[in-house]
């Protein structure tokens, strides 16, 4: 394979601002084929903005994402939703449509996109959904759900199209240790199983470490740092090393932007 | 001052012309649905008119029946209580039956509608599906809007019937109107074209409560507070609007 297509996404000279607020400058980042790529980022960076430009919810006000080498600005609706099939993804909160069961829940794309019959329907389905370990539970609804199975489930349904590129938005927050952990053993496994390539947002530093095989860091609209987690580890700027070890202060502020704090209390204003 | 009623008037205008755009794009997924997706549509009628079904004809039982109530004692004033079964039929299947079904309908179905739509969009469910390629537009808003459209126009019929029904209960066998020159005056009173201007009401207002309804779930802010918004604005602007082309209606058929 050449090196033009070992590049699964990339992302040039991106801008884009949501109302007055510059959320990205002229952000540039690689995502390669057949690995799993984790963003990261303090709160608020616009990690989940960053997913949503690379899919085309959103459109950026200025600069290139190719997809495959494509360039998604310039494609119809059509094409857009054909290129989406190729992508599955995870939603902080799985998404999964309440008025549906589990099983229909994952066999929903199936039935919008494909002719099959309910038998094979039926077959596929339960098969995602037995490697994700919820085979028992095709009969619940979403609202019977915890939070770890709720996601375990919009995993099976990200899967159930077998998509080139998995990505997940945030899939560690808000969960025990034990559905974190499993989480964590099926993303390796689907990436490397599947062949596929994975696209994690996250800020939870030791879960990403575990799994990733190159990271970014992004702040203040850019890319901070990138490697893989050891290189960040061991990376001497005090930006990434306040986030991989997770201090107070630093670079970035303990305190949002406020008032001088002496003459807010004791100053005019008080009275 | 004047810069505060330019921005209202001028957010209004945008609003009024993203609407129309909206019920365009309904308009054009229309049919393809209609056809290919019968089932989703099917499963929406249910929703808004199957379930509307009791609050309709309760009201409309009751509607019926102070409706004969009132116009026998007043029409008794004057010897006429046999009429009572054309006046109470010509106010219901021109005005009472589609006016007061559409409120109701605003009520019970529109609000359904839009809070449903937009709890959907809080939980990022419509966005899941753009991101399985599954355009919301056509999965989730057009059947619910044709549903709505369906249901409006049959529920006002119920509604009429039994509004006749109950003022039949009242006069007939209370009051002791005669029966045979109440259902008689009614035939000879009513002519198809009060029955075509209710229908065509009717209409109307289904799709401009189904129209409002799924607009304002679609676009309500993702938040409780927003859908909670978004379900009582509603009802309010559904009131309004039907009451607007009602009088519209009836001073063009008139």
């Amino acid at each position: 394979m050449d090196a033009v297509s070992d590049n699964l996404i990339e992302i040039n000279d991106l801008t884009y601002s949501f109302g007055a607020r510059t959320i990205f400058k002229a952000l540039n980042l690689t995502i390669k084929r057949g690995q799993v790529t984790a963003i990261m980022g303090p709160s608020g960076t616009g990690k989940t903005t960053l997913l949503r430009l690379v899919t085309r919810q959103l459109v950026p006000d200025h600069g290139v994402i190719l997809v495959n080498g494509v360039d998604i600005a310039t494609q119809s609706q059509n094409e857009l939703y054909r290129m989406r099939q190729r992508f599955g993804m995870l939603f902080q909160n799985g998404a999964l449509l309440t008025d549906l069961t589990v099983f229909e829940n994952v066999a929903f794309p199936l039935r919008e996109h494909t002719r099959l019959t309910n038998r094979l329907i039926r077959h596929v389905v339960l098969t995602k959904l037995h490697a994700v370990g919820l085979r028992g539970a095709a009969d619940m609804t979403p609202m019977q759900l915890s939070g770890g199975m709720a996601r375990r489930v919009a995993l099976a349904r990200a899967m159930v199209m077998d998509p080139d590129i998995l990505i997940y938005d945030e899939p560690f927050v808000g969960l025990d240790p034990i559905s974190m952990g499993v989480i964590v053993r099926l993303v390796r496994r689907m990436n490397d199983a599947l062949g596929i390539s994975s696209i994690i947002v996250s800020h939870d530093v030791q879960e990403i470490s575990t799994v990733a095989d190159c990271s970014y860091l992004i702040s203040d609209g850019k890319v901070a740092a990138s490697g893989s987690p050891d290189e960040l580890n061991r990376a001497s700027s005090e930006l990434v090393r306040q986030f991989m070890h997770g201090m107070a202060d630093g670079p970035v502020a303990f305190h949002f932007d406020a008032p001088d704090y002496e003459e807010q209390l004791l100053g005019r204003d008080a009275e | 001052m004047f810069r505060d009623i330019y921005i209202t008037l001028f957010g209004f205008v945008r609003t009024f012309g993203a609407l129309q755009l909206f019920f365009l794009q309904l308009l054009v997924h229309s049919p393809g649905i209609f056809i290919r997706r019968f089932g989703l549509v099917i499963g929406q009628v249910y929703n808004a008119g199957a379930l509307s079904l009791v609050i309709i004809m309760v009201c409309g039982f009751f509607v019926g029946g102070v409706l004969g109530l009132q116009g026998f004692s007043n029409l008794a004033k004057f010897n006429a209580e046999d009429s009572v079964g054309a006046v109470a039929a010509l106010a219901l299947v021109k005005e009472l039956g589609p006016v007061i079904t559409a409120l109701l309908f605003a009520g019970r179905a529109g609000t359904a509608l839009a809070s449903e739509i937009g709890l959907m969009k809080a939980t990022d469910q419509l966005s899941a599906m753009e991101m399985m390629a599954v355009d919301p537009i056509r999965r989730i808003v057009v059947p619910r809007f044709l549903g709505g459209v369906i249901s409006m126009p049959l529920l006002a019929a119920v509604f009429s019937m039994v509004g006749l029904l109950g003022a039949h209960v009242v006069c007939v066998m209370l009051l002791g109107v005669d029966v045979g020159s109440f259902w008689q005056q009614m035939a000879q009173a009513v002519e198809v074209a009060d029955i075509h201007e209710g229908i065509v009401k009717s209409i109307v207002f289904g799709i401009a409560a189904s129209l409002l309804a799924v607009w304002e779930g679609y676009n309500a802010i993702p938040t409780a507070e927003g859908v909670g918004r978004a379900t009582t604005r509603t009802v309010v602007i559904s009131a309004i609007v039907v009451l607007i082309f009602d009088f519209m209606i009836t001073a063009v058929a008139l």
